[in-house]
This record gives C-alpha cells, sequence and structure tokens, in this order.
C-alpha cells in the first residue's frame, strides 16, 4: 500500500520501497484502486467522514497477503484504530483481517524478509528522525535503526531530544499552526546542530513537515525516506 | 467565541514569551530523564504498569459500591464525610464547618481539587484568611498566580522570579537567588502559622474503603502539619480517589511517585485513620471529607470515557507532552493541562465551552505511553474530537457534542470523502493535481509562514508503479 501522502508528494519513495522489496525476492502487488487509510479526518473528529474512505481500501486488499505501508502512521491507523471506526459495522470483519494483516515496511523488511543491504554510496552522516507512530504505537522504531546499521558507510549522529513529537500531527499544523511552528523550530534546531547532511525517517508526515522548515530557513540539510535512502545507496547508479 | 479568542491569546503570549520556553523546556528535560532513571527495566515497568492499571479500573468500575464503604468506614473512625456535587456547595460545606467552629485561619496543603472549586478565592471572599504551605502554591498564592503544573505548581518560575516573588512580599529578609535559603525562610514564616491555625485543609492522594483510610503523598512536610497541628483537618478529593483495599496502596503509591517526579519514594507519606482518639497527644480533634462529585459521575457513566478516572494525577503525562512544552500550564486556562487536562476539562465542564482543548495534540502519542495506570489518553483526545463535531446530541454523556461543528470544516472533509472513498473520482483528482501542480496554492495558512509549501508530484506512484512493471492483483 503507497498512502495518499505518498502517492501524490513523495512518490519515489513509495516505489523505492517496492523496489526494495522486489530486490529481495518479494512478489509486489500494488493496488491501483487504493486511495487513503481514513486517518486524516478520523483524527480530526469526522469519523463518519473516514468511514467509506477506509471502507474503500478494504476491496483493494482481498488476498490473505501482508499489507506493506511505508508509514508508521497508516499502519498504526490501520492496525490500531479501525477496530474503533468501524465498531458497530457489518464489515467489521473484514476491516480487522485487512488490519492483522499490516506491516510498515522497515517492520517487514526486518522482520519477515531479513532483509540484507551492500552499502553503495559515498560516506555519509545522517540523522534518524524516528516518527511517533513508529515509536509510541507500532514500536517499530528501532527497525529504521538497525537496517541503517547494515550500510558500512553511514555514520548515524544523534540529535538532541530523538523521540519528542516534530510538531506535524496532521490538520495540527494548520489548526494549531504557530504551535506546529515552534515545535518544528525546536526539531529543526535539534537535527541541525547534530551536524548530519541528511535526516532521514520512516514517515512522510514528518518530512514534509521537517524539510519544508528546513527548506524555509534555507538550509543545506537534506530530508529523505528510508525508503528512498536505503534503494539509492543499495542500488548505485541504477 | 469569547473562548477561542482566548486561547488564541493565550497560545500567542505563551509562544512569544523565550523565558517561559526556557523554563518549560528545561524543567521537562529535567522530570522525564528523572523518571526515566527510576525505570531502567521496560519490561518491568509495564508489569508495574498493569498492575496499577488493574487496581484503578477495579477502583473505577465499582466506584459507586466503593464509595458508600468508605463512607462507613470513615464514619466508624469518627471521620466526618460531607457529600458535594457541585464546586459550589464543596466550598459552602467547607465555609459552613469553619463558621460552626468560629474559624479565622487556614493552612492549606496542597490539593488540585481545593484549585478546582477555587476555595481560596471563595473563603478570601468570607473573610477567612487562607494560606498555601506548599512552597510552590505558597509562591504562586503570593505572586497572585495559579499553578501551572498540577505537581509543581510554580515550576513557570525560574530561580529570579521565585525570588521576586517572595521578596516583593518580605522585603525584611535579605535578598538571595539560593532556592535552598529562600525554602528555609518560608519554613520560617510557616511555622507559627500552622501553630495559629483554627483549621488546616489537605487534598488526598488514595481514600481506601476498606479501612477508612485516607492517604497523603508529599515532600515537605507541610502537609503532616495541616492535618496535625490545628484542632480540625478537612480532607477534599474528588470521588474517583477512592481505592478498594489497604494493599493497594504500595504499588499505586510506588508507581506515582516514580512516574511523577522521578522519586523511589517521597519524604513523607501520611495514612490517616481517625481525630486524635482518647489518650493521644496530637492529631486534630476533628476530621472532615468533603466528597466532590463536580462532573465525574457523568463521566463515570460515559463507557467511552470512563478510564479518565482512573488517573492518579502524577503529571506524566503534561511532563511528556511536547505541546505542554512549547506552551506551559497557564496557556490552557484550565485547572489541569496537558494530556490529562484537554481530557477531563471538555467532559466536566463541556465541549462548547472547552472543546478547543482537544486541537493542543499532534497525536504523538507519549501520553499513553508514560501514564502509569494505561489510560489511553490519545483515544479519549480523539473520541472528544469526533464527539464535539459529530456526537449524539440525544446521548447527554458529554456536554455540548456536536457544538462545535463548522460548516466550512465539515464541508472540506464531505468533500475530501467524496474524492477518497471513489477511486475513479481520487484518479481524475490525482491527474489534475500532478499534471497541473504548478497551479497549487502557494501559501497554506500558517503551514507556509514555518515551511515551504509541498507541491504534488509531477507523476503519482500509480504511474510510477506502471512504468516499473508492478501488478495491480
Amino acid at each position: 500500500m503507497g498512502t495518499c501522502l505518498v502517492d501524490l508528494f513523495y512518490p519515489k519513495a513509495g516505489l523505492a520501497g517496492m523496489q526494495l522489496l522486489r530486490n529481495a525476492g518479494v512478489k509486489v502487488i500494488y493496488p491501483r484502486k487504493q486511495t487513503c487509510c481514513g486517518q486524516p479526518s478520523f483524527n480530526s473528529g469526522y469519523r463518519k467522514e473516514a468511514l467509506p474512505v477506509a471502507r474503500s481500501l478494504i476491496k483493494c486488499f482481498p488476498k490473505d497477503i501482508p499489507i506493506v505501508i511505508p508509514s508508521g502512521s497508516c499502519a498504526g491507523m490501520i492496525k490500531y484504530h479501525w477496530s474503533e471506526l468501524f465498531e458497530g459495522e457489518s464489515d467489521i470483519e473484514k476491516a480487522l483481517s485487512v488490519a492483522e494483516r499490516v506491516y510498515e515496511l522497515t517492520e517487514f523488511l526486518v522482520d519477515k524478509v531479513n532483509i540484507e543491504l551492500t552499502d553503495l554510496g559515498e560516506p555519509t552522516k545522517i540523522a534518524i528522525h524516528t516518527s511517533c507512530s513508529c515509536r509510541n504505537e507500532m514500536k517499530v522504531a528501532d527497525r529504521i535503526e538497525s537496517l541503517v546499521s547494515q550500510l558500512s558507510k553511514v555514520e548515524v549522529l544523534e540529535q538532541e531530544r530523538k523521540p519528542e513529537c516534530c510538531g506535524f500531527g496532521g490538520t495540527f499544523a494548520v489548526k494549531q499552526g504557530d504551535i506546529s511552528g515552534s515545535m518544528v523550530k525546536d526539531k529543526t534546531d535539534a537535527l541541525k546542530a547534530a551536524n548530519a547532511s541528511c535526516v532521514v525517517s520512516q514517515d512522510c508526515g514528518c518530512l514534509m513537515n521537517i524539510g519544508g522548515a528546513l527548506e524555509k530557513q534555507n538550509s543545506q540539510l537534506k530530508t529523505q525516506h528510508i525508503a528512498q535512502f536505503l534503494w539509492d545507496r543499495t542500488n548505485a547508479g541504477n | 467565541m469569547q473562548e477561542i479568542k482566548s486561547l488564541e491569546n493565550r497560545i500567542d503570549e505563551a509562544l512569544n514569551n523565550e523565558q517561559l520556553h526556557a523554563n518549560f523546556r528545561s524543567a521537562m528535560s529535567y522530570l522525564m530523564e528523572k523518571r526515566r532513571d527510576q525505570f531502567p527495566d521496560e519490561k518491568q515497568l509495564n508489569n508495574e504498569r498493569e498492575v496499577a492499571s488493574t487496581i484503578r479500573s477495579n477502583s473505577v468500575t465499582q466506584l459507586p459500591e466503593l464509595l458508600i464503604k468508605l463512607e462507613e468506614n470513615l464514619e466508624k473512625n469518627n471521620i466526618k464525610v460531607h457529600w458535594a456535587e457541585t464546586d459550589l456547595e464543596a466550598n459552602n460545606i467547607v465555609y459552613q464547618i469553619l463558621k460552626d467552629a468560629n474559624a479565622k485561619t487556614v493552612v492549606k496543603g496542597k490539593s488540585m481539587v481545593t484549585e478546582e472549586i477555587e476555595l481560596n478565592e471563595f473563603l478570601d471572599n468570607k473573610g477567612i484568611e487562607i494560606l498555601e504551605t506548599d512552597l510552590g502554591e505558597f509562591l504562586v498564592q503570593l505572586a497572585n498566580e495559579k499553578p501551572s503544573h498540577i505537581v509543581m505548581p510554580a515550576i513557570h518560575k525560574n530561580r529570579k522570579e521565585i525570588s521576586k516573588a517572595f521578596f516583593d512580599h518580605f522585603p525584611e529578609f535579605p535578598y538571595t537567588e539560593d532556592v535552598d535559603l529562600i525554602t528555609q525562610q518560608v519554613r520560617k514564616i510557616l511555622r507559627d502559622r500552622f501553630r495559629q491555625a483554627d483549621v488546616g485543609i489537605s487534598g488526598v492522594n488514595f481514600a481506601v474503603a476498606e479501612t477508612g483510610t485516607l492517604c497523603l503523598v508529599e515532600n515537605e512536610g507541610n502537609g503532616r502539619m495541616c492535618t496535625t497541628v490545628p484542632p480540625i483537618h478537612i480532607a477534599v478529593t474528588g470521588i474517583e480517589k477512592v481505592v478498594e483495599k489497604l494493599s493497594d496502596i504500595p504499588p499505586l503509591l510506588d508507581i506515582l511517585t516514580k512516574s511523577a517526579t522521578g522519586q523511589e519514594i517521597t519524604t513523607y507519606f501520611n495514612m490517616i485513620s481517625s481525630p486524635r482518639r482518647e489518650g493521644e497527644k496530637d492529631g486534630p480533634k476533628s476530621m472532615h471529607l468533603v466528597l466532590l462529585d463536580n462532573g465525574r459521575s457523568k463521566i463515570h457513566q460515559n463507557n467511552d470515557m470512563q478510564e479518565t478516572l482512573k488517573c492518579i494525577r502524577c503529571g506524566s503525562c503534561i511532563n511528556h507532552c511536547p505541546v505542554y512544552t512549547q506552551l506551559g500550564g497557564h496557556a490552557y486556562g484550565t485547572v489541569y493541562p496537558g494530556p490529562i487536562g484537554i481530557t477531563l476539562e471538555p467532559q466536566k465542564q463541556g465541549i462548547a465551552e472547552l472543546g478547543e482543548l482537544t486541537s493542543l495534540c499532534t497525536m504523538c502519542g507519549a501520553c499513553g505511553e508514560v501514564c502509569p495506570v494505561h489510560i489511553p489518553l490519545p483515544k479519549l483526545i480523539n473520541k472528544l474530537r469526533s464527539e464535539a463535531v459529530e456526537g449524539n446530541n440525544t446521548n447527554d454523556l458529554i456536554e455540548g457534542a456536536r457544538s462545535k461543528r463548522k460548516p466550512l470544516e465539515s464541508f472540506a472533509w464531505q468533500t475530501w470523502k467524496q474524492v477518497y472513498s471513489n477511486p475513479f473520482i481520487y484518479s481524475i483528482f490525482s491527474k489534475i493535481a500532478t499534471k497541473l501542480n504548478f497551479i497549487s496554492p502557494k501559501k497554506l495558512g500558517k503551514w507556509s509562514k514555518y515551511r515551504t509549501t509541498p507541491r504534488p508530484s509531477k507523476h503519482s506512484l500509480k504511474e510510477l508503479a506502471n512504468q516499473a512493471g508492478f501488478d495491480n492483483e
């Protein structure tokens, strides 16, 4: 599964995830009719609007095979909140059968694929931003660390207050724009102080927030989704 | 509308106060670190949380029965029980006790419930002198402010600001910015006041139904002074503080102090089981407990939200909340700030009044991860958001349900639903968004004040998947 944010804003990250899986010998299907897990409106209180959107996704994943998502927050939405969203609905069983097949991408790469990576890139220093949903909800924040540790020429630098939220929070960034702005400033300050050349994360929401703020500040620090980072480094020039 | 504006103003004020930001940033980092040090083994921590959570769940599900049992056993112990449905009733009960005893001066230990009912203001207006004796509360009272944190009321003040609050009122002492020296001076001032006071008022951390025991956790000894020196002791607490058995106390106490201030144990732990008995030389001659409802029984009736009442007021969710760290406690404008505040206050005071508070959350989940009694705070906050815009008015369990539904926002989500629930419409939308990405909005409100505005990619993932030869099914 791709997620709505990846489909329109980070398609290369989504593609890289699929290529990593394919290269590791996994047969990958990308159902074209998928849209969104329903999280944006669910987190804004509009559950009645989230329901038909989530429901449209069920039809896309009828086969009993794992569903891999390059985002901790979308994976968490389906895995842990669909039960609440579909509560009392006639198709709750179907929804739950989708939910139990969901994996976040790095979780799947480490736990199920046991992927082995060969670093073909130039030596570089990165900082890892572990998203809140990967850390607190999906409990897979350590998977990104373990994948990166396989890359021999990548040094991971630690920033201050690493586990703190970057301030994205979906519509929070618009509804409480100034608080969100202050949070992302604290986050980018900490990341810049780490002196890395790139920030890598499992979630595109965080990257849109952190990356957008860094760009606005004219910082040289780049951001990249973990899937694309891994794909680029293991397939140099490809 | 007044409320929205004032919340906005308070947020502005907090975000523009760099000193405040620095104070909270350093205080919260310190508290998080201290808590972490107390729980080196995650597995053990989770076991302890499970035990504490079960105890509190039992307390809450059996609340009515336990309260009756508590009353019986307290009365057996000669502690008079008073029931108050509202803050006004609670204040009047306290005042009546003071009046009957012809009491003029009161010393008070730290109690959030008395903050909740604004007892100080009430008694002030009746001409009673009431003095806060917890150091933080004492400073907050001197500065004519409200607590900014439920455990550390003066945490918004740094060393300099503390000194100023103190020496503005007590210029006779030699000026210092050494907080330990100030503490000693405050203790001197308080010593006489404890002796002279007609009544001592305290809160309660746990009320044990089985034995009729009131437990009080504190660090400064002022709680023990308030509850033992004056001839009358009045304890005030919320009805949810009851627990079933005495054996429930050790695990709760242990996880409370570790979660709250990162202390393995507090300096004082008081178990109060009766006023002075015949032949005893100290202790108050009479004791009262005021049990306050103030919206709690309504929360109890609401199965979706009942877990709110499990809270043991450790403040850990507050210490770990990144939004609270940005704002501090005063911006919330409520007695309880942070994650527990935005969960509890809209339920108590109604969504029409305080529904906006639920927007002070990024859904990061940090609060739920540290709550010692496993309250699913993010889930409850999310539920309240849905109550605010689409809640069912006939189910009157949360006042003001649906009152925050705004036509424009609702229309936007309807449109979003139309597009995203229909793969065909979405595919057209997606084509327009990617191919005509140069016409996407350049500014997205406040988002663009702090970040560049994202622009859709030229090709969607669907197109890239086609090109790279990935199957559709």
